[in-house]
């Protein structure tokens, strides 16, 4: 500040009111980084962690090492199980997505008898604890002589998924106006080509989303996975049965692989749909 | 009675009906929506090649015609003709008819050029790039060919919506209140632009909107519609000036409507007597049942002159000047006449200032053949209360 400014004449304001008047300006800004801080600590752990030159146990930094990234299966069993969880995900995503996206038309686009409850039905799986859905589920396969395994794993993962995409899904069918189809319509294109050109492709950024957040609760499931997969190992249960006697630092760099590459689609969705808008 | 058609048959119909050429003919429409009418016996023909004009206020079933036309919606009983084809049942895209819709309905995902291109490409036409450039220039936009629907302006996104339809030179060409999203400037500029066009491309265009000035500027015969059904049909020069009901006397501009009792005839003419002061009119332009009427004569047929001086034609004595406004172009006069009732005068301000004063003592006259003649019990308020602003959707 320079002298020239100092004039007795125009009034200063006091540094109380200057003040409160900046925080107020960045409240949210700093209600941000404390948010983000508290959301983004465990990850940046784990992404540290996966650098350290652990030996058997990871809790304690040893030194910087590149070997675990080198060779991320490198500890026993850790590729396996990551193998079986994305072969479980990527099923599991495919036919709740598919038959997910056919309820949400039915319920978003027709009117017919039931449909209120159906609604309504649809949530019971998200609401349902896992713990109970995992029991349950267990149960069920043991009385039609099911043994847990790969299969009753995937039926089950399909089962909680369908929800989450029926909700993901109908939200974007709600938003598409019904003039669109009625214009297609209009323009000579008939019931099955409108749903090819005009209604799937509006509504493909909404099935792509239900995809990701299918793939994400699949890969990610514990508690139900447990019930039901018998003596196979996904990735959540190899960490969950590591951490009895230390997690190997190559669990650390799939997590942060993990967390990078759906980063990486988030980011990329977001410039494809700048473009397009451009 | 809803009419089906047997699902072999189908095809065979949608054959014939996409080539159908000619007037458009709804024989006895009725829609209804469980206890609700929203047409009503409705008969209606749309010559070919005319600029036709759908015009009501909301709800009276002016939409729900034109979709029934598009194939949208389904009549409950009654037959839609396209020339010679019946069209009553046919899909939406077995028709030769496209719309442009209200906001449009521009497809988001597509460019410019394929959004209009897209009805030649599901018929198969073979120069779509041709075809989709030509009506890219007649609608003035060549360069937004590549562009997005959401990166144009309202006006343009008109354009093109109006552009897809028309590429396909279909037998008809439905306009579902196309200019009500754009404002009075533009809308203005559209209605002219709208009507070379018509001319230009030689379609039929039938026209939906609440707006009258809008109906008149660009229809050469407007139906007015009300409760479902017509309430008359004619040029807009015809319904201006010799409206068959008080709906239509107040939906198109201003009526005075004054009580009145036929008294008799004189040749070609009635005599009326209007409180007491005889007055005569055409015979030809009473709609009149009985004896009781309500003589309907537009505030610019209105002259006004002080009393003492001599009148031509009708006059009628005694009035007042109660309110003065002057608009420029014109001075409206608000006249309380001695049975109670205010009558409107809009004088052409062609002769320097307002002659007249608030208080004046006046008469008013004007040319017998101006006065149309309304049943004596009509709701004489019908269609005032409409307000085209308040009713931009449906």
């Amino acid at each position: 500040m320079t002298q020239k400014i100092k004039d007795a004449s125009i009034p200063t304001i006091p540094f109380k009111a200057r003040f409160s008047r900046w925080f107020g300006r960045n409240l949210l800004r700093i209600y941000m980084i404390f948010g983000f801080t508290y959301l983004f600590i465990p990850v940046a752990y784990t992404f540290a962690f996966s650098f350290n030159d652990s030996g058997k146990s990871n809790l304690i930094w040893k030194g910087f090492t590149l070997g675990n990234w080198q060779n991320p299966c490198g500890a026993p069993e850790v590729c396996n199980a990551l193998g079986n969880s994305i072969k479980i995900g990527l099923l599991a995503t495919t036919f709740s997505t598919i038959l997910g996206t056919m309820i949400a038309f039915a319920i978003g686009r027709y009117h017919f008898k039931g449909r209120a409850s159906s609604n309504l039905l649809i949530f019971l799986p998200m609401a349902t604890p896992e713990i109970v859905l995992g029991a349950s589920l267990l149960s069920l396969f043991l009385v039609f002589k099911i043994n847990p395994g790969f299969w009753p794993t995937v039926i089950a993962h399909v089962m909680f998924c369908i929800s989450f995409v029926v909700v993901t899904v109908k939200a974007r069918i709600a938003s598409l106006d019904p003039r669109l189809e009625q214009a297609a319509m209009d323009l000579y294109a008939n019931e099955l080509e409108t749903f090819k050109r005009v209604t799937l492709p509006l509504v493909a950024p909404g099935i792509a989303g239900a995809a990701l957040l299918a793939f994400s609760l699949s890969f990610d499931d514990f508690i139900i996975t447990n019930f039901n997969s018998g003596t196979l190992i996904t990735f959540p249960k190899f960490v969950y049965v590591a951490a009895a006697r230390g997690i190997p630092a190559q669990a650390n760099v799939i997590g942060s692989a993990m967390f990078f590459l759906a980063l990486a689609i988030v980011i990329a969705g977001q410039l494809v749909n700048r473009k397009k808008t451009r | 009675m809803v009419r089906s058609v047997p699902a072999g048959t189908r095809q065979l119909v949608s054959k014939d009906s996409i080539s159908a050429r000619g007037d458009l003919k709804l024989t006895r429409i009725t829609k209804s929506y469980g206890d609700f009418t929203a047409v009503d016996d409705l008969t209606l023909t749309i010559p070919k090649g005319s600029f036709f004009a759908l015009l009501g206020p909301s709800g009276c079933g002016k939409t729900t015609t034109l979709r029934m036309v598009a194939g949208l919606e389904e009549p409950t009983v009654g037959s839609i003709h396209l020339g010679d084809t019946d069209i009553t049942t046919t899909r939406p895209y077995q028709r030769p008819i496209n719309t442009v819709f209200q906001n449009y309905a521009l497809f988001p995902h597509l460019t410019i050029f394929e959004n209009i291109a897209f009805g030649l490409r599901r018929r198969g036409i073979k120069d779509v790039k041709e075809q989709v450039d030509k009506v890219l220039n007649l609608v003035e936009l060549p360069h937004l060919a590549e562009r997005k629907p959401t990166q144009l302006s309202g006006g343009q996104q008109q354009r093109i919506a109006l552009a897809r339809a028309i590429v396909n030179r279909p037998a008809l060409l439905l306009l579902d209140e196309p200019l009500g999203a754009l404002d009075l400037k533009l809308r203005r500029q559209m209605q002219i632009e709208l009507k070379w066009i018509q001319r230009e491309v030689g379609l039929t265009f039938v026209h939906v909107t609440h707006d009258q000035e809008e109906a008149m500027t660009m229809a050469d015969t407007i139906a007015v519609m009300n409760e479902g059904k017509i309430e008359q049909m004619g040029t807009p020069a015809d319904l201006y000036d010799n409206p068959k009901t008080a709906f239509v006397a107040n939906f198109l501009g201003q009526s005075n409507l004054i009580k009145g009792k036929i008294e008799g005839s004189d040749g070609d003419n009635l005599v009326v007597d209007l409180f007491g002061q005889k007055i005569s009119m055409p015979k030809s332009r009473s709609h009149a049942v009985d004896n009781s009427m309500y003589a309907g004569i537009r505030p610019e047929k209105f002259r006004i002159s002080l009393v003492g001086t001599p009148v031509r034609g009708n006059s009628l004595t005694g009035g007042r000047i109660e309110d003065v406004s002057y608009i420029g172009v014109s001075t409206q006069y608000v006249v309380a006449m001695p049975w109670g009732q205010e009558v409107m005068v809009f004088e052409q301000n062609d002769d320097g200032v307002p002659p007249f004063d608030k208080g004046d003592e006046v008469n008013i006259s004007w040319e017998p053949n101006f006065t149309f003649g309304l049943r004596g019990d009509e709701d004489i308020e019908a269609g005032t209360e409409v307000n085209p602003e308040e009713l931009e959707e449906e």
